[in-house]
């Protein structure tokens, strides 16, 4: 065994190990940063791609392209209107539908659900959040759009129909595929995912602030509408907004039941389009040309619309998250 | 080798006195050298200054222990020795601290191999997410090439040396985590002095621990020191009494008073050291 | 008195009313959540059988087939795409923890990471169709596996940072304090550390990929034979799924349930597997 003692001593090994290890030291620091940003580069390249790849659109109908009803492939006419309308208009529905069950959802899971039941039930959301988006289409495709069609669709002509005024919305045949339809299925989509992050965001209440309200009488109801909203309200927002966002891209749910129609009607019984069902289905045919470049128009309003509505979610939750003092 | 040391201190006095009584028997090893010399150093976090002009060395081969009330810097102290504030910008020192003759805060040193010379044990164990036998590995194969027989070898010595190897001898592939807190401790220690550094920095070792497992590691401080500089930050002022052979009292960034323990805690030279020390605050 | 106790009847019915529909809302969750399963299960049952998983998928109008292509091209693409994104991901993860703390660089691309996490996986396709088949004139396997990957990877920059984020500094500055550089440090006790969240961060993105649909419509496409060709069009399930469901022959809306059961198994099964690789935390 060497001496123990060292007294400062140095060897010339341990001087080139170090050197060789400040080297990786730096290399390292550089491959990860370079990886890293690589996310960003992809970002950049997909805005570039899509403006590039859409200028020829844009160019020949100018920006009043998004504002133009019309698609006619045959004749290379083109206006996104349509397809903006449906990808709006259903994730306007889902989300009219979806955030007050998940909020409800999200309450019972923090305030009302027992102990003993919190995980499992917790989880089955989250499991249901986990279903690939196809599998919502086809449900909705062979199951949920003929018992819309038998059961749901006259009911609502039948009530919200004899409406003045509402009575347009629920016109037309009775064919289950639709606006509506698709709505529906998107928001049974988004449900789990919005209720999962609204429960999140009620778990940061500190217990104490709860504890408080229910200490002077407060019913839960109460302590949910007084305290637990206002001290999670830019999360909320935020919750909803990321729901938003995920709603306005989604394909493949939408697509089985919107109809793909390229018709722009007032009724949400009528089929219709939206950017991502138009895609989904014509792209893979689209010559290269004017509807080739239409379509990457459609696609960059769509991303447009996203990076906007997921931009807002994410300030809004990095806002909440800076007053609870952890950083994002 | 020997090194004149500044006559500032108490322990000067009576060491000099010491060595002309003992005569042409003195072998080299009684004669004071300093491990560490730090001077005029001053710490900054941030805006907030956290050492005001510490002046002090610390003696190889002796246990060096530093005390004082909460926030009084000697932790801060401890981690300007192996540049352990580095890790933080917003944290600086200002000054010199010498090691041997190097000055450790030069800009273009090479810290790892520094602290690869001085070593840190922490005050809450924190055994690597590795099996018992890896740990003490690690830092021996960051700067020393060993063939598996050396290696085993070098554990096991390690692992005597923190006497941890009865222990541990039957699990040296077993998850270090599944110590106690105690033996997590001393594997921990294993791990530095597995290394050979020449200085052992003990950041409150035995504050997360129970009574007999501290005394375990108060008992090994004092085997250690055969073979390592040790300097010690503990709050406990009686422990410090226990083990070290020098004592520095700080308090609010300063240094107070430093001298051997036993003149520290028996005839302290200023008002505050004995206010400490007595119990009178802190 | 009497204003007093209707006060309070009327709060009492609030708080009934709130909590009968937090009640509802959740049974409502539950609901469809056993409803989709067991559709999945009644009408994906009757497909499964020993050709579902050996045979070829059917030409149009011919009877019987199976799904074997398309389950091989699935997982030669996932695969392929796990491979990439896991060393990518984990270390871009790494550099936003253990480098990015105070860096404009990292807070920028934790923006951009968290946006691309949600974005709309059909514009990533047009992207990759874009940049890879359109300049080599032809679908393939592997624009696929970009695709996907452009999908997987922020996840697992996510999930790795916030699972190196939870490794307590005093472990890292226990292996600086034996000499070690940070790369060592970054890579050998941190992730060693955080092992079990990494993994689960990998498995979760897994899942995501597996069943999604849009990017590889345009980029893998689809292959009616069997091919392990990656440089060619290659079959999946879930675009399979998507050109059979909507078809109007009845093997194939039969096989599109099979190919949906079997998804969805794989996609829970990763999502069940990453809970309990979380929870076990998978020792050293």
């Amino acid at each position: 065994m060497d001496a123990v003692f060292q007294g400062g001593a140095l060897s010339s090994q341990a001087v080139g190990i170090a050197k060789r290890q400040r080297l990786m030291d730096v290399g390292f620091k550089y491959l990860t940063q370079f990886f890293a940003l690589s996310v960003l580069f992809a970002l950049l390249g997909i805005i570039a791609s899509l403006i590039f790849n859409a200028a020829p659109a844009l160019s020949k109908f100018g920006f009043g392209f998004f504002t133009t009803v019309e698609w006619d492939i045959i004749n290379g006419e083109f206006g996104g209107l349509i397809a903006i309308y449906g990808t709006v208009i259903t994730s306007v529905i889902a989300l009219l539908i979806a955030v007050p069950l998940s909020f409800g959802i999200a309450v019972f899971l923090t305030e009302i659900c027992p102990k003993s039941l919190r995980r499992p039930l917790g989880t089955a959301i989250e499991i249901l959040a986990a279903v690939p988006s196809i599998i919502y289409g086809m449900f909705g495709l062979f199951i949920f759009a003929p018992l819309f069609a038998q059961y749901i669709q006259p009911a609502l002509a039948g009530t919200l129909g004899q409406i003045p005024g509402l009575g347009i919305l629920f016109s037309g045949a009775f064919n289950g595929i639709g606006i509506l339809c698709a709505g529906l299925i998107l928001a049974m989509m988004i449900l789990p995912f919005i209720a999962s992050v609204m429960r999140d965001v009620f778990e940061i209440v500190p217990p104490v602030l709860k504890e408080s309200a229910y200490g002077i009488g407060c019913t839960t109801w109460e302590v949910v509408r007084n305290v637990v909203l206002p001290y999670t309200k830019t999360g909320v927002i935020g919750g909803i907004m990321l729901g938003l966002g995920r709603a306005l891209g989604e394909t493949m749910a939408v697509t089985f039941v919107i109809g793909n129609a390229h018709k722009l009607t007032a009724s949400l019984f009528a089929p219709g389009n939206s950017i991502a069902s138009t895609l989904a289905n014509e792209f893979g045919e689209a010559e290269v040309g004017v509807h080739y470049s239409s379509l990457f128009a459609l696609g960059l309003a769509l991303f447009a619309i996203t990076f906007i509505v997921l931009a807002i979610a994410k300030i809004m939750l990095m806002r909440m998250e800076k007053n609870q003092g952890v950083k994002t | 080798m020997t090194t004149t040391m500044k006559p500032m201190f108490h322990s000067d006095i009576n060491q000099g006195n010491a060595e002309s009584e003992q005569g042409a028997n003195v072998s080299s090893n009684t004669q004071a050298v300093n491990a560490i010399e730090i001077k005029n150093l001053n710490f900054f976090y941030g805006s907030f200054q956290g050492l005001k002009n510490i002046n002090l060395n610390i003696l190889e081969r002796k246990v060096t222990a530093f005390i004082g009330p909460s926030g009084c810097g000697k932790s801060t102290l401890l981690r300007t020795l192996n540049r352990m504030y580095d890790l933080y910008p917003g944290q600086r020192a200002e000054g010199e601290i010498s090691f041997y003759n190097e000055n450790i805060l030069e800009p273009g040193n090479d810290v790892n191999l520094l602290r690869s010379r001085i070593g840190m044990v922490f005050q809450k164990p924190t055994p690597f997410p590795m099996s018992i036998y890896e740990n003490i590995a690690f830092g021996v194969r960051l700067y020393e090439r060993l063939s598996k027989a050396e290696m085993d070898e070098r554990v096991e010595w390690a692992l005597n040396k923190a006497a941890l190897w009865n222990e541990s001898k039957d699990k040296l592939n077993q998850s270090g985590l599944s110590l106690s807190g105690g033996q997590q401790q001393r594997l921990c220690i294993a791990r530095g002095v597995a290394v050979k550094p020449s200085v052992l920095l003990l950041d409150e070792p035995t504050s997360a621990l129970d009574p007999i497992s501290t005394a375990k590691i108060e008992e090994l401080i004092n085997e250690l020191k055969k073979d390592y500089t040790i300097a010690i930050v503990t709050h406990n002022m009686q422990q410090a009494a226990r083990v070290s052979d020098f004592t520095a009292y700080m308090y609010l960034g300063e240094l107070i008073e430093y001298g051997k323990t036993d003149q520290i805690f028996i005839k302290p030279a200023k008002k505050e050291t004995e206010d400490y020390i007595t119990g009178r605050f802190g | 008195m009497s204003r007093d106790a209707s006060l309070f009847s009327k709060r009492k019915r609030a708080n009934a009313f709130g909590l009968t529909f937090s009640m509802a809302a959740m049974s409502i969750g539950m609901l469809f959540l056993f409803w989709i399963l067991a559709i999945l299960l009644y009408k994906g049952f009757s497909a499964i059988s020993p050709a579902l998983f050996l045979a070829n998928t059917p030409a149009p109008g011919t009877e019987g087939g199976g799904l074997a292509n398309p389950i091989v091209g699935s997982l030669m693409i996932v695969s392929f795409c796990t491979l990439i994104s896991t060393p990518i991901g984990i270390l871009a993860g790494i550099y936003l923890s253990e480098y990015g703390q105070n860096s404009k660089i990292a807070e920028v691309t934790r923006f951009v990471t968290d946006i691309m996490l949600s974005a709309p996986s059909i514009v990533i396709g047009l992207f990759v169709y874009a940049i890879i088949v359109y300049q080599v004139k032809h679908f393939s396997g592997w624009a696929g596996t970009v695709a996907l990957s452009l999908i997987a990877i922020p996840v697992v920059v996510r999930t790795t940072e916030n699972m190196l984020k939870l490794v307590p500094t005093t472990l890292r500055e226990a292996a600086f304090a034996l000499g070690a550089p940070k790369w060592k440090v970054s890579l050998t006790v941190v992730l060693r550390a955080a092992k079990s969240g990494v993994i689960t961060g990998v498995l979760l993105a897994l899942a995501r990929v597996s069943g999604e649909t849009a990017p590889l419509l345009f980029t893998a496409l689809n292959n009616q034979f069997f091919s392990t060709n990656m440089n060619a069009p290659m079959a999946n399930l879930p675009v399979v799924i998507f050109q059979f469901a909507m078809s109007p022959y009845d093997n194939w809306v039969n096989l599109a349930w099979g190919g949906a059961l079997i998804i969805t198994f794989a996609v829970l099964g990763l999502n069940i597997l990453a809970r309990v690789v979380l929870r076990e935390k998978v020792s050293v």
